[in-house]
């Protein structure tokens, strides 16, 4: 059974190949990181994973399902959550709602039901603020519950954005660069978090990530894109020595 | 200070957030309940005003303000209400019909708007809606076997078990319908469907990589905005008792636009709020016209001045002008309204002495990302 793979992905815009024939796998349980250059088309394969983008040719499967079919909000439903590399947070909510609004795939009540807030619905949203708070509690939040995300600082931002995702309740979790914008403690404190949502949740990781110490501290695997192709995959060691690798980011 | 202990999740799902909140809203019932025995007609119909201005307020907070989508098309929403509520009344439909009935499809007509909603943003949006308002008041004038052209149409009074519905019983119908739609407002918003709404809002993006639909939410919250607006249409129909196309203009609908800058974009209390201030400014400006001629008469002593001032004043486009004014005046100076200004002055007294201006200071961001638009 395929987990989840990417089979010669392509995407085009006008006369730019932004992602090129990009296949790979990655195994229920990985941390799989990919890396590149500026422009290398991390963040845009995300976006087709994410069905934000469609792709020109290709397959993306996941779970022995291609996904490229479904638009982006059924990929939610299928357990896929995403952060966002320049922070898409719902700004002029509070902490605790951007979290339940990750909730939103677990609700089955019909808008009638909403309208007259049910019994049903209570039940629900109490449901929804149990698995939230447990959120909260594991990414230490509980004292920005009721804060307007406008009101946070970058670094708590870029948390709640982790704990958003979380709230969905996801097998795999794509991070988009997770450390930029945070300072040495709390990208060290991101790199323990990660670990502990892949070995105490068992979400499976895919992450793009510029900060090598991070990655290599953190993934299984990784791989190195430029000009939107493959240049190297395997270790983070082996990666980071591949002559290709280096050419690229020093300019050979 | 006061502080808010939270012992549950139960807490933040209640209608009423405190008892004190209870008492306050319970003691404001009693006196609109009280209002008639003790007011005359003229400021019974005053309040029916701000009642109808407060639903139709609602709707816009619910699509503008939480849904984030704009409307300056919301007239042609009452129109529809209101002439189904004349043409049921003229063959005797009685009124606990047609009210719902019209809510109901003037939500349908809603719908089909929100239509292309889902793919138009800001200000094309607000073009789109006032094209639709546009549309519907040709169809108001050409359709003479339905609505009597622009000759207008009489509204036969609402009828309720054979009962005759007098100036008493549409007072404390449009109370009820008030309430209605606050309650179905507050349920909205905290529940899944008003937090889908605040999401496609702030990051349409995010909100769709949340599993929000965003087609399904955003023609729903046109649906409901265009629904409570029926049910005031109806209302507004029974109040006026003659209708002609020439009310629902775009005039009207930058007027509904106003209650919501001037009550503030994100708050059903600002919606009442503006309400309140729109139908005051009338009478208001009116006092204004009569009192203020004499008065710079008697400051400065020339009756040339005087006379100048009555000139200009009374010169047409004054109340255009002046509301003009009044939006720059909000949009600038307390963007977040009437009920931003109430909810400083509460926490000036809440905090005190420990207020800081910056409380209220909003952050701005620059890195919002325009990806997958």
């Amino acid at each position: 059974m395929t987990y989840f793979a990417l089979e010669d992905v392509s995407i085009q815009f006008g006369g730019l190949k932004a992602v090129d024939g990009v296949s790979f796998d990655v195994a229920k349980g990985e941390i799989f990181t990919i890396i590149g250059p500026n422009g290398a088309g991390k963040t845009t394969l995300f976006n087709l994973i994410s069905r934000l983008y469609n792709v020109t040719t290709g397959r993306i499967v996941f779970k022995d399902e291609e996904i490229t079919q479904l638009n982006a909000q059924q990929i939610a439903g299928r357990g896929i959550a995403r952060t966002f590399q320049n922070i898409e947070l719902f700004d002029n909510a509070s902490m605790l709602q951007n979290l339940l609004v990750g909730r939103h795939r677990h609700s089955t009540t019909r808008f009638w039901e909403d309208l007259f807030f049910l019994p049903r619905v209570r039940r629900e949203e109490v449901g929804h603020r149990h698995a939230v708070e447990e959120v909260m509690e594991f990414l230490r939040l509980q004292r920005y519950r009721d804060t307007l995300i406008a009101g946070l600082p970058y670094g708590v931002r870029k948390v709640v954005e982790v704990g958003r995702a979380l709230s969905i309740g996801p097998e795999v979790l794509l991070l988009d660069e997770p450390s930029s914008g945070l300072n040495v403690e709390e990208t060290s404190r991101m790199a323990e978090w990660i670990l502990e949502i892949n070995r105490r949740l068992g979400i499976t990781i895919l992450m793009v990530e510029h900060d090598m110490s991070l990655v290599s501290r953190v993934s299984d695997r990784v791989l190195a894109l430029n000009y939107g192709r493959i240049m190297a995959m395997g270790t983070a060691q082996e990666v980071q020595s591949h002559p290709d690798v280096v050419a690229a980011y020093l300019g050979a | 200070m006061a502080f808010k202990i939270r012992t549950g999740y139960e807490g933040d799902l209640n209608l009423f957030k405190t008892p004190q909140s209870v008492a306050s809203y319970g003691v404001l019932l009693l006196l609109l309940c009280a209002a008639p025995f003790v007011l005359g007609s003229y400021f019974l119909s005053q309040i029916v005003f701000v009642l109808i201005y407060t639903i139709v307020g609602i709707g816009l907070v619910l699509l503008s303000g939480y849904a984030g989508q704009t409307s300056i098309g919301h007239a042609a929403f009452l129109a529809i209400g209101a002439y189904t509520a004349a043409n049921a009344a003229k063959f005797g439909v009685p009124i606990y019909i047609y009210l719902p009935a019209a809510g109901l499809l003037t939500g349908l007509v809603g719908w089909l708007v929100g239509l292309p909603a889902l793919r138009l943003h800001g200000i094309y949006l607000a073009i789109a809606t006032f094209a639709f308002a546009l549309i519907v008041e040709e169809i108001l004038a050409r359709w003479e076997t339905v609505t009597n052209g622009n000759e207008g149409m009489m509204v036969k009074p609402a009828s309720v078990f054979g009962e005759r519905l007098g100036e008493w019983g549409l007072y404390y119908l449009c109370i009820g319908v008030t309430v209605f739609v606050i309650v179905i407002a507050v349920n909205v918003i905290r529940s899944p469907t008003g937090r889908a709404f605040l999401a496609l809002r702030d990051s349409e993006t995010a909100a769709r990589s949340m599993g929000v639909d965003s087609a399904r939410y955003k023609t729903f919250a046109f649906a409901l905005s265009a629904g409570m607006t029926g049910l005031a249409g109806v209302l507004y129909a029974h109040k006026l008792s003659f209708i002609s196309p020439e009310m629902f203009t775009l005039a009207l609908s930058i007027e509904f636009v106003m209650i919501i800058i001037i009550g503030g974009i994100a708050s059903l209390r600002g919606a009442a709020l503006g309400a309140v201030f729109m139908i005051m400014v009338d009478p208001l400006l009116v006092f204004v016209k009569d009192k203020l001629p004499a008065l710079i008469g008697a400051i400065t002593g020339s009756a040339m001045a005087q006379d100048k001032a009555s000139v200009l004043l009374a010169a047409p486009g004054v109340k255009s002008l002046i509301f003009g004014l009044i939006i720059i005046f909000f949009i600038i100076y307390e963007p977040m309204g009437l009920d931003g200004r109430w909810m400083k002055i509460k926490t000036w007294f809440k905090a005190f002495p420990f207020y800081k201006p910056a409380t209220f200071r909003r952050q701005k961001m620059y890195l919002k990302s325009e990806r997958g638009r």
